[in-house]
């Protein structure tokens, strides 16, 4: 099998049947500094369909972030455009929710209030209990119940994250946007709660765009796996289509050869032509 | 500091409480013990002029002054429990009007970073000026000892918790903010879910550098302001009359005040606060 075979050009180059979920087209991103300025990404273009689960991956610097910062809105690109469902995309909206990698919940609110909250900013005119019944559902699907009434700093990592990631899903976004969310988790944590993830992104065909540094990860969770060239200057290298029937099961995939391939095939991307020359 | 026990009267019970705080109670009372023994040397050698306490204990005054706190003749003259209510009720109404004025201000120019720019060389530069300075200018401007005395304590007080407050207002994490941002929460509820609950380990702070500024004012302010009940002016009435003995049994109720205000802020703290 060559490598060849991975790489997707569907999206680039065949007309596109409806219009994309979500276009990045053309985008830039400068920052001025005193030296000049500096380009973190030059010339990003990327369709997702609705539905896909997209990871992105690449060395720390890269613009990772920078790219899902104006996906969800918080940054604006210096040129070109991102849009969803056609809409020019500029600022923050609970249609692209976003888990952050510090999972970011208010300490001063128990898991119940910080799900609750969302589900309230976003749709006030629910009955309280409709809400209750949204927020429940969605403790419940990430296993929660019990530590509703608890404050985040008093349960695990794992947890917060899934308080996160059920804040996020209770609002329905159209678009979920997660930043490396189990970088700071640990082995077992982590796999368990990919699993999880996977599997409510199968139950709710959400459309889903991540972060990650693990291209196990990737190679686990995503439809199709965006590989970024080095900063400065950063666009997409590569975007490879990960062949793995849904729903997905751990050890089936890796009892399957293709997935050594790619993960041969990504990691001598990353470590051999886009190691860092320093 | 309170500790109740439930004492059934049996010595069981009691050997064991004196295991379990015997140690947190004996050398608190033997240094107390100590230095009233030195303060009572130095005046028995002569080395100062203060009443040691056995004298003051043993004065027919200070005796009526010390077991009768109640009493109430008319005017001026009331028992120390009086004078000492009259001072921490202008604290209280001083430091109310503080803490509202000042997490108000506070949160006001925290959010508005122009108004910050205009006014913080100002905060800064009052907040430096000493209590009693301000009592000349109260008295002028206000004319009358009450509304006086009060504008100091306010004035005290305001200055700790209006620049706590604009700084805990300032350093709302971006975490938290980014959250507001996604949800796009309406101004109402980024006040009470976000800026509050976020600044209010600094408003703490605030509240408790300024009830410990405001009592130390009272007592300041009211030793000026002449003909009104407080133990301040209770305590320079009793040095013009060259009783000593009443000045200093005036202030072990200013310092129980005062340590009491403390600890009850850092109660108030620990209960409205338990994250921190």
């Amino acid at each position: 099998m060559t490598t060849a075979a991975f790489h997707d050009t569907s999206y680039d180059s065949m007309p596109q049947p409806h219009p994309p979920f979500l276009t990045i087209e053309n985008v830039t991103k400068i920052y001025p500094t005193s030296k000049g300025a500096n380009v973190v990404l030059d010339g990003v273009n990327l369709n997702v369909a609705e539905g896909e689960f997209i990871c992105v991956i690449g060395h720390s610097g890269c613009g990772k972030s920078t790219l899902l910062n104006m996906v969800s809105g918080f940054n604006q690109p210096t040129s070109g455009e991102v849009r969803l469902k056609g809409q020019l995309i500029k600022k923050p909206g609970p249609d692209r929710m976003v888990v952050f990698q510090n999972y970011s919940l208010l300490p001063w609110l128990t898991v119940y209030e910080n799900v609750y909250l969302a589900v309230d900013a976003v749709h006030p005119e629910y009955d309280e209990v409709k809400k209750k019944d949204i927020v429940m559902h969605h403790l419940a699907m990430v296993g929660l119940i019990e530590a509703s009434e608890k404050k985040p700093p008093q349960v695990s990592g794992g947890m917060r994250q899934r308080v996160a990631i059920a804040r996020a899903l209770a609002v329905r976004p159209e678009l979920l946007i997660l930043d490396e969310p189990f970088g700071a988790l640990d082995a077992i944590t982590k796999e368990e709660l990919q699993e999880e993830l996977l599997k409510i992104w199968w139950e709710q065909k959400c459309t889903v765009m991540m972060i990650t540094h693990d291209i196990d990860e990737a190679l686990f969770l995503c439809d199709r796996l965006v590989l970024m060239t080095n900063g400065p200057a950063a666009k997409i290298g590569e975007v490879i289509r990960i062949p793995f029937e849904h729903p997905r099961d751990r050890d089936h995939i890796l009892e399957d050869p293709q997935y050594y391939d790619l993960r041969n095939y990504i990691l001598d991307y990353l470590f051999g032509r886009m190691s860092h020359e320093e | 500091m309170v500790v109740t026990t439930r004492n059934n009267g049996s010595s069981n019970g009691l050997t064991k409480f004196w295991h379990r705080n015997g140690r947190y109670i004996v050398p608190p009372i033997a240094g107390f013990l100590v230095f009233l023994t030195i303060w009572q040397m130095l005046y028995s050698i002569g080395a100062i002029k203060l009443p040691g306490p056995i004298d003051i204990l043993s004065d027919r005054n200070s005796q009526i002054l010390i077991l009768y706190p109640f009493y109430d003749r008319g005017g001026l003259d009331k028992g120390l429990f009086w004078q000492t209510f009259e001072s921490f009720q202008r604290v209280m109404i001083g430091y109310t009007c503080a803490a509202i004025v000042g997490i108000g201000m506070g949160i006001w120019v925290g959010t508005t970073p122009m108004i910050n720019r205009a006014l913080d060389p100002l905060f800064q530069f009052l907040r430096t000026v000493p209590p009693l300075a301000w009592v000349p200018i109260s008295l002028a401007a206000l004319q009358q000892n009450e509304p006086a005395a009060l504008f100091v304590i306010f004035i005290t007080a305001v200055w700790p918790i209006l620049i706590n407050t604009t700084v805990g207002v300032q350093q709302i994490p971006q975490d938290y903010q980014n959250v507001a941002r996604v949800l796009q929460l309406s101004r109402k509820k980024y006040f009470f879910k976000i800026l509050f609950p976020s600044a209010l380990p600094y408003i703490f702070t605030g509240l408790r550098i300024a009830i410990g500024l405001a009592w130390l004012a009272i007592i300041a302010a009211e030793i000026v302001m002449s003909g009104i009940v407080g133990i301040g002016f209770f305590i320079w009435d009793a040095y013009t009359n060259g009783n000593v003995n009443e000045v200093i049994i005036s202030l072990v109720y200013i310092g129980a005040v005062g340590l009491m205000l403390d600890k009850f802020m850092a109660w108030l703290q620990t209960k409205l606060l338990p994250n921190n």
